[in-house]
């Protein structure tokens, strides 16, 4: 895999050094090393890895390697000195890990030399210093089709409350068996849906600057329910269901409203890969609130690149130069439509309404305390019964937390 | 064979096991004792696109140091092993000093993450073993009376499941059994019920699981089987017709007692492999009904963002101790047939 990977790196420079002007070939990097990118494996990653890897020269060495893998990749690799990797695509939830291993580097002198070209609001800061640049917005949200909703007489629901009624109704029309969808299956996907509508209530997941674990109250179980209820509209195999199965199900026209990601909204009306006639009917909007909320209850998301501490300065100083090229303002104006850019110039399409309707109606973003991974392990396997039908919410909640109590004393965060 | 000679020759062997089994053993059982060290936590100010909120995060110098006095973490004895996610004793004991019945015992004791695993594990183990053996078998004893041109091409067809990879194999059933798939949807017409879903009951689920682990398992038994067959003494079988036995006679009193060795053996690997059960669950999505021991190890150490290398190192070793409980009958008895045979 990651020898096709570097094969093919090679290949596109080889081409770019034949083509000799073409308009990549040469991004004016300066000074001399290697850039060795992990990233994860979507279509606007793929997009900024190709642009970088377009970079390089005789004196610059670009490599990438797109994983679906690459959390659990990215901590061994970035431990090694010198690092296996580079540079490390990170989000709101990866990045914890190597802030807690403490193996990236502060990014401000390279910002100040060489991030020009950088918006403000791109800057991940923890503790006042720069630790990771931010280049596209992600979260997931409601996909609907206009003609069933239509058919069905329902408006655009904006609550869950609301998605629920507009369920029953197009169930009592006829239209569809199970008009609702979303990724239940237990794992990363079950624990983001719950995390997604608690954070849509307002409420904190732990106590205030501390471990202790603060779900087992009226919001939890506010959470529980409306996930419960909405399992009684979606088709009997929801728990098998990731979010890349969901595209799936969709395009084959079996569902009228679910709640996705942002980066697979493209995908969903893409006229190459998509149904024609329901990519047509499909549109986006920011997810539903929750129990008289006033936020979408989605986490929001950011996707952006950090740089490795164990590499010498020069490779730091060509990897951060070859990817703010990867993200720049050309490369987002010759892909408009792949992500929700958070780059200079972006005009956003049809495809991220979804994405700013969260960020712009006020949606929280995932958070990113060190021991949020542990609930969100917590949760993944805790919830799946519940889901399932097999307990009720308190025993549901009491689980996470036990779940979560015995992990974080392990992981040294509760005594 | 003088020693000498006998042990310049498994020398290499005995390397390499020490190399790859004893130390990496030793290693997990050392790990299992420990946990990570206490957090040191600071409250910062984090600013991201959506703007600037005051979290907590680790003090990475501290922590650095701590590692470095001590770089397993903290000792923490069979703290590892005794917690919830664990075999959860506290719990357990709550749960018997206070309880409604057995049904509530049950109920409660299967909740908990540890003995649900276990008996699915347990389950899947015995109930896969004899099937898949029997499977085996039936097969060795049918291509047996095939005549010599279909034995190749029928063998080649019935060990295809034991080539598949497993992972690959599992993928394949699960999209047969879709509701959309061959499998399930000629079951709903057939049973007239169009919400029928195997995927989505836990008796169904297991069900799947434990059909795909006899398809998955049969060939093994049957390739023993079918080369066991071949040693049947022909002159007893012939006698034994002689004197009227009928076909199912020959195999209840000649064929079975011959490969009676032969199957301890069979049962031996299967006992082993199936109690580490994996492939099956990840491949089918059926981890929402059914979790083994190899799956929770898997799921403390990828998947999610943060790793827990004692838990899944003390559910390795209580599988270690699984799988030698489990064998013990069937080694002490091949102990005993070997010292009466020395004898």
């Amino acid at each position: 895999m990651k020898f096709t990977k570097t094969f093919a790196a090679g290949a596109v420079s080889l081409a770019a050094l034949i083509a000799g002007t073409a308009a990549f070939a040469d991004c004016g990097i300066q000074g001399a090393g290697s850039v060795r990118i992990l990233s994860n494996d979507f279509e606007a990653l793929r997009i900024v890895n190709d642009v970088a890897t377009s970079c390089a020269t005789a004196a610059v060495t670009v490599t990438a390697n797109a994983t679906a893998e690459h959390k659990n990749i990215q901590g061994p690799a970035l431990t090694v000195n010198p690092a296996e990797y580079s540079v490390a695509v990170v989000a709101n939830n990866s990045i914890v890990p190597l802030l807690n291993e403490d193996l990236i580097r502060p990014l401000d002198d390279l910002v100040a030399k060489y991030g020009q070209s950088l918006q403000p609001n791109q800057l991940i800061k923890i503790d006042g210093k720069v630790m990771a640049i931010a280049f596209m917005g992600n979260g997931q949200h409601m996909f609907y089709r206009k003609d069933i909703l239509e058919k069905a007489g329902v408006a655009v629901p904006t609550s869950y409350e609301e998605v629920l009624v507009a369920a029953q109704k197009i169930k009592d029309a006829g239209l569809m068996d199970y008009p609702l969808a979303a990724s239940d299956k237990p794992g990363w996907d079950l624990a983001a849906e719950f995390v997604n509508m608690y954070l849509g209530t307002g409420a904190d997941f732990f106590a205030p600057g501390s471990a202790e674990l603060a779900i087992d109250n009226e919001n939890g179980r506010k959470v529980l329910e409306t996930m419960r209820a909405m399992t009684g509209f979606m088709n009997p195999d929801y728990l098998t269901y990731d979010a890349n199965e969901l595209n799936k199900i969709w395009d084959a026209g079996s569902v009228a409203i679910m709640s996705q990601w942002g980066s697979l909204a493209g995908a969903a009306t893409d006229p190459a890969t998509a149904n024609a006639d329901i990519a047509a009917n499909t549109a986006f909007a920011a997810a539903p609130t929750i129990g008289g909320g006033t936020i979408p209850a989605a986490a929001l998301w950011w996707d952006g690149f950090s740089i490795a501490k164990n590499i010498s300065d020069a490779d730091a100083e060509v990897s951060f130069q070859a990817m703010v090229k990867g993200i720049s303002p050309e490369t987002v104006a010759a892909h408009p439509h792949a992500a929700t850019w958070l780059v200079a110039g972006y005009e956003p399409g049809p495809a991220a309404v979804g994405v700013i309707g969260n960020a712009t109606g006020g949606a929280r973003a995932y958070p990113m305390q060190p021991y949020m991974g542990l609930l969100h392990t917590a949760l993944s396997a805790e919830l799946a019964d519940f889901i399932a039908g097999k307990e009720e919410a308190d025993q549901a909640l009491a689980d996470v937390k036990a779940a979560y109590d015995t992990a974080a004393k392990e992981g040294g965060f509760l005594k | 064979m003088p020693h000498r000679t006998f042990f310049a020759f498994i020398l290499p062997s005995i390397l390499a096991m020490a190399l790859f089994i004893t130390l990496p053993i030793i290693s997990v059982v050392v790990q299992s004792l420990f946990v990570q060290h206490e957090a040191v936590l600071i409250t910062v100010e984090n600013c991201t696109p959506f703007g600037c909120e005051t979290q907590t995060r680790v003090d990475t110098e501290a922590m650095a140091k701590l590692q470095e006095e001590r770089p397993l973490g903290q000792f923490a004895g069979f703290a590892n092993y005794f917690n919830r996610n664990h075999l959860a004793l506290s719990e357990i004991a709550s749960i018997l000093s206070d309880n409604q019945g057995i049904g509530d015992i049950v109920g409660r004791v299967f909740n908990l993450p540890f003995y649900k695993a276990l008996s699915f594990t347990l389950v899947y183990c015995f109930l896969v073993t004899p099937l898949a053996m029997a499977l085996g078998f039936a097969i060795a004893l049918a291509v047996n009376t095939l005549p010599r041109l279909l034995k190749g091409p029928t063998i080649f067809v019935s060990i295809l499941p034991m080539i598949i990879t497993p992972l690959v194999g599992s993928l394949i059933l699960a999209w047969m059994f879709n509701p959309t798939g061959i499998l399930g949807a000629s079951l709903q017409s057939l049973t007239g019920d169009p919400t029928l879903s195997l995927r989505a009951s836990p008796v169904l689920t297991w069900i799947v699981l434990l059909a795909y682990g006899v398809w998955t398992n049969g060939p093994f038994s049957f390739v023993v089987f079918y080369a066991g067959l071949q040693t049947v003494p022909q002159d007893t079988v012939e006698s034994a017709k002689i004197d009227g036995a009928s076909r199912w006679e020959v195999i209840r009193h000649v064929i079975i007692p011959h490969l009676a060795p032969l199957a301890t053996f069979v049962a031996l690997v299967q006992l082993m492999d199936n109690f580490r059960v994996f492939e099956p669950i990840v491949g089918f999505s059926a981890e929402a009904n059914a979790t083994s021991l190899s799956w929770l190890v898997f799921n403390d150490l990828v998947g999610q963002d943060s790793q827990l290398f004692g838990s899944a190192a003390a559910t390795s070793v209580i599988t270690i101790i699984g799988v030698l409980m489990l064998v013990a009958p069937v080694l002490r008895r091949t102990w005993r047939d070997f010292t009466q045979k020395a004898v």
